[in-house]
């Protein structure tokens, strides 16, 4: 072929805002009529904690000896109004998931793997079960808006209990529970006729606003009798007035949940384009605890996208007293495993991108209710997995701590920190590296 | 026989002596006085224990009652027995929005009207209301009764599940999903055993409608996306 004749049409190329995954979605609303649903958290590139990176100690800090001096990681959650707050040995929690969303054996993994390392778990929409109180040393119950196996008697089962606003992954949304889910016990625990579409309301029936909410919480402890903490949770949109407004209504700590944050199943429209990134959520939030005198007095959780010790030590270093996972300890237990890689591909997808948990033909046996694939989740085995890895997430925050000179982890500061982008540095507001500049700082 | 004045002593202290019944007590009728308004006045009860709050009372009185026998002399604040599990209930006045809100069980009575959203969420619980009921009551009801002797607002039994509506009077508008469907006489049966429970006299079922869910939208379908 002449140069002439291999240069007479342009190489193919690709738009970068008609992209494969854009074009893949014209054509498939464009068959089916109907929006994407799907689990998990926003795929697409965001503002990450990757972008964060730590100064470690030279001559102007000093270290602490790695694997010789001790760096705490222990949270106390609840000390503003409870009588028994929360104790937890490590800075990590498991965030709310379902029952209903997840397995009996997933939420059975859960409580062991939490439980083996000293930290707590946290039930869903659709109520406690049995299984998930008795292997969860520390259970914080949810109390959601659509009241799905809401009782007192759980409430008082509970060890905290924490008021859902929202979540990361759909700020403002509430849920959809698809009927292949609702099962004949899932559907008893909600009310529900078994199979159909449960429909978990945006809006919690009978308060709305701050100030209804103060009541609802004060119901609350005189329901409990003041014993147990109550938390807020919020997903990411206007951080600083709604962690100062939980504040307000007498929270004792405050989940707050970016959009990296999972759920069970949602618009993929919703997850992918409301809410905030954790990373930029984080010193918002932070801002109002302190300008109201409550940074450390109420304890700022955090999740959405968490995956390892780094992120860890960069949440604490933020402001964060500690922080919660979903999706990475449903990969702990075995989501989205390559060795179920042939079952992935007959779904139409590929071990690392599952996300069709709302189907409930997990085969993992995780995000399920069908039994045959529910039992092939040995929760002996998965809650070990998730403690193993809970266990190395504590081992490399500490590390960086350690580096940082920092006997507790909670001694991690934004000083500690600068950022590798301009929007990094201006979102989590640390110094861009190898500056002092914080953008938007002198404005 | 108890009597606490809410006038002078704090309600965490009554709640939480109420809390510490056992079944060897013989202080099973309590007296509240003076409750001015205040919120969550006799919540989490778990025992059958009899209740008289002589005025009005604020938000979630009685909420997440079990067993107990509550009886308010006056209007009831928002969200009057939310969450009842099983008891009594019963305000002889008026009750603000969201009355009996995701309610599992037990009875709930009032005498005057009901704002908004009475029965929201409802999940078995039963309702007599001897006035009217404001609009989107019953609103993503699952389970349960709601009677309404008076007039139901717009938008009755929006997104219904299960939950069964009678309504003696008018109905500003139906929401979502919801529809008249027979009254047949295993309807009349239940609705006579709750007119009796609640103590309504000289009413009979036969002037009520029933209305339930027309179960369209159970299962999401882009048909229905017109419906919401």
């Amino acid at each position: 072929m002449s140069a002439q004749d291999r240069w007479i049409h342009t190489p193919p190329r690709k738009s970068a805002t008609f992209d494969d995954a854009a074009i893949a979605e014209i054509r498939r609303a464009a068959a089916t009529g109907i929006y994407d649903i799907r689990g998990a958290g926003a795929k697409r590139k965001l503002p990450h904690f990757d972008d964060l990176l730590f100064l470690g100690a030279s001559i102007s800090r000093y270290p602490l000896e790695g694997y010789r001096e001790k760096c705490a990681t222990d949270v106390v959650i609840g000390a503003r109004f409870a009588k028994k707050p929360i104790h937890l040995k490590i800075p990590i929690t498991i965030a709310g998931m379902s029952f209903g969303a997840l397995s009996g054996p997933a939420k059975e993994a859960l409580g062991r793997g939490a439980s083996a390392v000293g930290t707590s778990t946290t039930t869903g929409d659709g109520g406690m079960t049995p299984e998930e109180r008795g292997h969860s040393d520390l259970l914080v119950y949810q109390v959601l808006p659509s009241r799905y196996g809401m009782n007192p008697d759980d409430l008082r089962k509970a060890d905290a209990i924490e008021v859902v606003v929202g979540q990361g992954a759909k700020p403002g949304g509430g849920g959809m529970l698809l009927g292949q889910k609702i099962t004949e016990r899932v559907a008893g625990m909600r009310r529900l006729p078994v199979g159909i579409d449960q429909r978990s309301a945006c809006r919690h029936p009978d308060w709305t606003g701050p100030d209804d909410l103060e009541i609802k919480i004060q119901e609350l402890r005189e329901i409990t009798d003041w014993q147990i903490p109550i938390y807020v949770k919020v997903g990411a949109s206007r951080p600083y007035y709604d962690i100062a407004l939980a504040v307000k209504s007498g929270a004792d700590a405050i989940v707050l949940d970016g959009m990296q944050g999972g759920t069970a199943a949602t618009q993929d429209v919703f997850i992918e384009n409301v809410g905030l990134p954790t990373m930029c959520a984080i010193p918002p939030a932070v801002k109002a605890l302190q300008d109201l005198g409550m940074h450390r007095k109420v304890q700022l959780i955090v999740s959405g996208g968490i995956r390892n010790g780094a992120d860890v030590a960069k949440c604490l270093a933020l402001g964060a007293d500690a922080v919660a996972i979903g999706t990475a300890a449903l990969i702990a237990l075995g989501d989205n495993d390559p060795a179920l890689e042939a079952e992935y591909q007959k779904l139409g997808t590929t071990a690392g991108a599952y996300d069709d948990w709302h189907e409930g033909r997990d085969p993992a046996g995780i995000t399920t209710q069908d039994p045959l694939l529910a039992a092939r989740l040995d929760p002996v085995i998965a809650g070990r997995k998730l403690a193993n890895y809970l266990s190395v997430m504590t081992l490399e925050a500490q590390t960086i701590a350690r580096a940082c000179g920092k006997s507790h982890v909670h001694n991690l500061e934004p000083e500690d920190l600068v950022a590798l982008t301009m929007e990094s540095a201006a979102m989590a507001r640390v110094p861009l590296a190898g500056t002092n500049w914080i953008p938007g700082s002198n404005i | 026989m108890p009597t606490v004045d809410l006038a002078s002593s704090p309600l965490r202290e009554l709640n939480g002596a109420l809390h510490r019944l056992t079944p060897s007590t013989n202080e099973t009728h309590w007296t509240v006085t003076n409750p001015r308004g205040q919120h969550n006045i006799a919540v989490g009860l778990d025992f059958p224990v009899e209740i008289e709050i002589d005025g009005h009372v604020g938000y979630y009185c009685a909420g997440m009652n079990k067993q107990a026998r509550v009886t308010v002399c006056g209007n009831a604040g928002q969200g009057v027995a939310e969450n009842m599990m099983s008891g009594r209930v019963h305000v002889t006045g008026d009750a603000s929005q969201a009355a009996g809100a995701s309610g599992n069980g037990g009875l709930l009575v009032i005498d005057g009207n009901a704002s908004a959203r009475c029965g929201i969420s409802m999940k078995g619980i039963d309702i007599v209301v001897k006035g009217s009921v404001g609009h989107l009551s019953a609103f993503m009801a699952q389970a349960g009764k709601l009677v309404v002797l008076g007039d139901a607002g717009e938008a009755l039994g929006d997104s219904i599940y299960e939950a069964q509506l009678f309504v003696r009077g008018s109905v500003a508008s139906l929401g979502a999903d919801c529809i008249e469907k027979p009254l047949k006489d295993e309807h009349k049966t239940e609705l006579k055993r709750l007119l009796d429970e609640a103590g309504v006299e000289g009413v009979s079922p036969d002037e009520f409608k029933r209305y339930g869910s027309a179960r369209k939208l159970y299962h999401f379908h882009i048909d229905n996306v017109g419906s919401y």
